[in-house]
C-alpha cells in the first residue's frame, strides 16, 4: 500500500479516526462536519441492511437498541463484499455471545430462522421432479432453497408471534426445529417439523435414498410435504 | 441497444404488483446491481418481466473504481448480470466504497491527481473489457475536496471518458449538492460539463443540515427532487436535447403513486425540451 495512497488516508476517518491533513471544505473549519457525513452515511446504511435482515431480532430488542447493537457488529464483522444481502451471517453467533442480550436467550436462533430465509429466498432455481418420477432406491435431489433449522428455544413460535400485526405474546417453551423453503411463488415459510420428520429430512439432504432415510418410519407424511411444496426437484444431489 | 430519451424510474419491489397490473408510461427502469446478484427467485423473475416491457439500466454501486483494485470475483458476478438481463446500460461511480477486504457501503471521494486518473482509466478499462460493453461513469456528490486535486472534476471526468471510451451519467442533483457544499456556481459547473458525452441522467432528493456558513445538503435520495435541480435539469436539456431520466428515490421510498408524479414531472421537461429542439 503507497502511504500517499488516498483511500489509505481517508480510510480511518470512517473508523473515526481524527481528521488527516489534505481534506478542505468551505468554510475550512467545517471539515470535520463535512467528514461526520461520510462516517454516518456508512454506519446508518451498515445498521439499516443489518435491520432488513433482521426484522424480528430489531423489534424484539426495539429499533434503538438494535442500532446500537448494529456497531459493535459492523466492527468486529464488517462486509467483505459489496452484495449486502449475503452479509451478516455471523450475527446469530454474536448475539449469543452480546452480554447485553443474555436475557434473551432465544434471541441467536430467531436470528438463525432470519438468516436461513434469506438464504432461501436468494437460492437458486430448480425444476421440480413430478411424483411418478420419484424412486425410493435413488437420492432425491430436494430443492435449493430448503433449510432444517434445530433450535434450542421456541424460536418459531416466538418468530410466528413477532410478524407484523402480530401480539409478540408467545407461551410456547422448549426446543424446535424449523423446516425453511422458497414456495413457487416466492414465499418464504418457516414451518415446525416433528423429530421423526425432521430426522427422515435430514437423511435425505444426507442423499440417503428415501428406503434407508426411513429406517422403519411412515416416510408418507415427509413425502407428501416435500411433493405439496414442489420441494423435490430433478437431478441428482452432489 | 441504448436507453430511450425518456424518464425512467429506479425500480423497488414493493412496486412491482402495481407495476404489473398496470404497466406504466415510464421508458426504463433502473436497479442497483449489488441487489440482483442472488443465485435465483422472485429478483431475477421480476428483472425479467420488467424487461419485458420497458428498457433496463444496471447501476452499480459496488465495483469501488477510484479505489485501490477492482474485485475480480465481483466483476466476474456483475458479468453474469448483465449477460443473463442483457440491460440497455451499464453505469457505476466516480467514487470508492472497498479498501482491502472490506466494503464500506458509502460512494467515497477520491482526489483529482494525474495519479488517481492513471486508475480510475485503468479501472474502467478493466470493466468494460470483461463486461464487453460501454460504461457510464457518474459525477459522485462530495462533501469534503482534496488539497491535492489539481484537475477540476469536469476535466477530470473528461479526460477519463477520452481515455477510456467510456460515456457519462450526468447526476444533476449531485451537482447541486456539491457546488452547494463547496460553494461554487452549478451553472459554471455544467458550463464546463463534457454534455456530450452524457448518455444518461439522473435526479434525486437531497437532504439539507444548516451549518454556521449556510447549508450543508446530503445526498439522500430520500425525498422529491428540488426545485433548483429541476431548474437545473431543463438548463441542461436545453443544451444536449432530450435524454435517458432517472428518478432515482432510495430511502423512505414512497407509494407508488408519488414516485409515478416525479416520473410524470420528467416526462414533461422532457418534451418540452424535444419540442423546443424541434421548433
Amino acid at each position: 500500500m503507497q502511504p500517499h495512497d488516498p483511500v489509505a488516508r481517508f480510510r480511518g476517518v470512517i473508523s473515526g479516526a481524527d481528521v488527516p491533513p489534505g481534506l478542505l471544505a468551505s468554510p475550512p473549519d467545517e471539515v470535520a462536519q463535512r467528514v461526520a457525513v461520510y462516517r454516518n452515511n456508512v454506519a446508518h446504511s451498515l445498521a439499516q441492511a443489518l435491520a432488513r435482515r433482521y426484522p424480528v431480532v430489531q423489534r424484539l430488542v426495539g429499533a434503538e437498541f438494535f442500532a446500537a447493537m448494529a456497531a459493535p457488529f459492523c466492527a468486529a464483522h464488517p462486509p467483505r463484499s459489496p452484495v449486502l444481502q449475503e452479509w451478516g451471517g455471523a450475527f446469530p453467533g454474536f448475539l449469543a455471545g452480546f452480554a447485553p442480550v443474555a436475557g434473551l436467550p432465544y434471541l441467536p436462533d430467531v436470528a438463525r430462522i432470519e438468516w436461513a430465509r434469506g438464504l432461501a429466498y436468494h437460492a437458486a432455481d430448480a425444476t421440480s421432479l413430478a411424483p411418478e418420477h420419484l424412486t425410493a432406491d435413488r437420492p432425491l435431489a430436494l430443492h435449493p432453497s430448503l433449510r432444517l433449522l434445530r433450535l434450542s428455544h421456541p424460536a418459531i413460535s416466538i418468530w410466528q408471534a413477532n410478524q407484523p400485526g402480530g401480539t409478540g405474546l408467545c407461551r410456547a417453551t422448549g426446543p424446535e426445529i424449523a423446516l425453511i423453503w422458497r414456495s413457487a411463488d416466492f414465499q418464504v415459510p418457516v414451518l415446525a417439523l416433528t423429530p421423526q420428520d425432521a430426522a427422515l429430512i435430514e437423511a435425505l439432504l444426507r442423499g440417503l435414498p428415501l428406503t434407508k432415510a426411513a429406517a422403519g418410519c411412515d416416510p408418507v407424511p415427509v413425502l407428501a410435504l416435500l411433493l405439496r411444496n414442489t420441494l423435490v426437484c430433478k437431478g441428482i444431489p452432489e | 441497444m441504448t436507453l430511450p430519451a425518456r424518464a425512467g424510474l429506479g425500480f423497488k419491489p414493493q412496486h412491482f404488483a402495481q407495476i404489473v397490473a398496470s404497466p406504466p408510461t415510464v421508458g426504463f427502469f433502473e436497479v442497483h446491481a449489488e441487489n440482483y446478484l442472488g443465485a435465483g427467485g422472485a429478483p431475477h423473475v421480476m428483472l425479467e418481466t420488467l424487461h419485458r416491457d420497458h428498457a433496463l439500466s444496471v447501476h452499480g454501486v459496488g465495483l469501488s473504481i477510484g479505489g485501490d483494485r477492482i474485485d475480480a470475483a465481483h466483476l466476474a458476478r456483475i458479468k453474469a448480470l448483465c449477460d443473463r438481463h442483457q440491460p440497455e446500460s451499464f453505469s457505476e461511480h466516480l467514487a470508492w466504497s472497498s479498501h482491502g477486504n472490506e466494503f464500506l457501503n458509502d460512494l467515497l471521494p477520491l482526489p483529482y491527481t494525474a495519479a488517481t486518473l492513471d486508475r480510475v482509466v485503468a479501472h474502467v478499462d478493466q470493466v468494460q473489457t470483461a463486461l464487453g460493453r460501454r460504461l457510464l461513469l457518474e459525477n459522485p456528490a462530495t462533501y469534503v475536496v482534496f488539497a491535492d486535486s489539481d484537475i477540476p472534476e469536469t476535466e477530470f471526468l473528461a479526460q477519463i471518458a477520452a481515455r477510456s471510451g467510456c460515456g457519462l451519467l450526468l447526476d444533476v442533483n449531485n451537482v447541486f449538492v456539491s457546488c452547494t457544499n463547496h460553494r461554487t456556481d452549478p451553472l459554471a459547473y455544467l458550463d464546463a460539463f463534457p454534455l456530450h458525452l452524457v448518455a444518461e441522467i439522473h435526479l434525486g432528493g437531497h437532504e439539507a443540515e444548516d451549518l454556521p456558513s449556510g447549508p450543508l445538503l446530503i445526498d439522500s435520495h430520500g425525498a422529491e427532487v428540488a426545485d433548483p435541480v429541476w431548474a437545473l435539469f431543463a438548463h441542461v436539456l436545453h443544451r444536449t436535447g432530450p435524454l435517458p431520466s432517472l428518478v432515482e428515490w432510495d430511502t423512505d421510498v414512497p407509494d407508488w403513486p408519488v414516485l409515478m408524479a416525479e416520473a410524470q414531472r420528467a416526462e414533461r421537461v422532457l418534451s418540452h425540451e424535444a419540442r423546443h429542439a424541434a421548433a
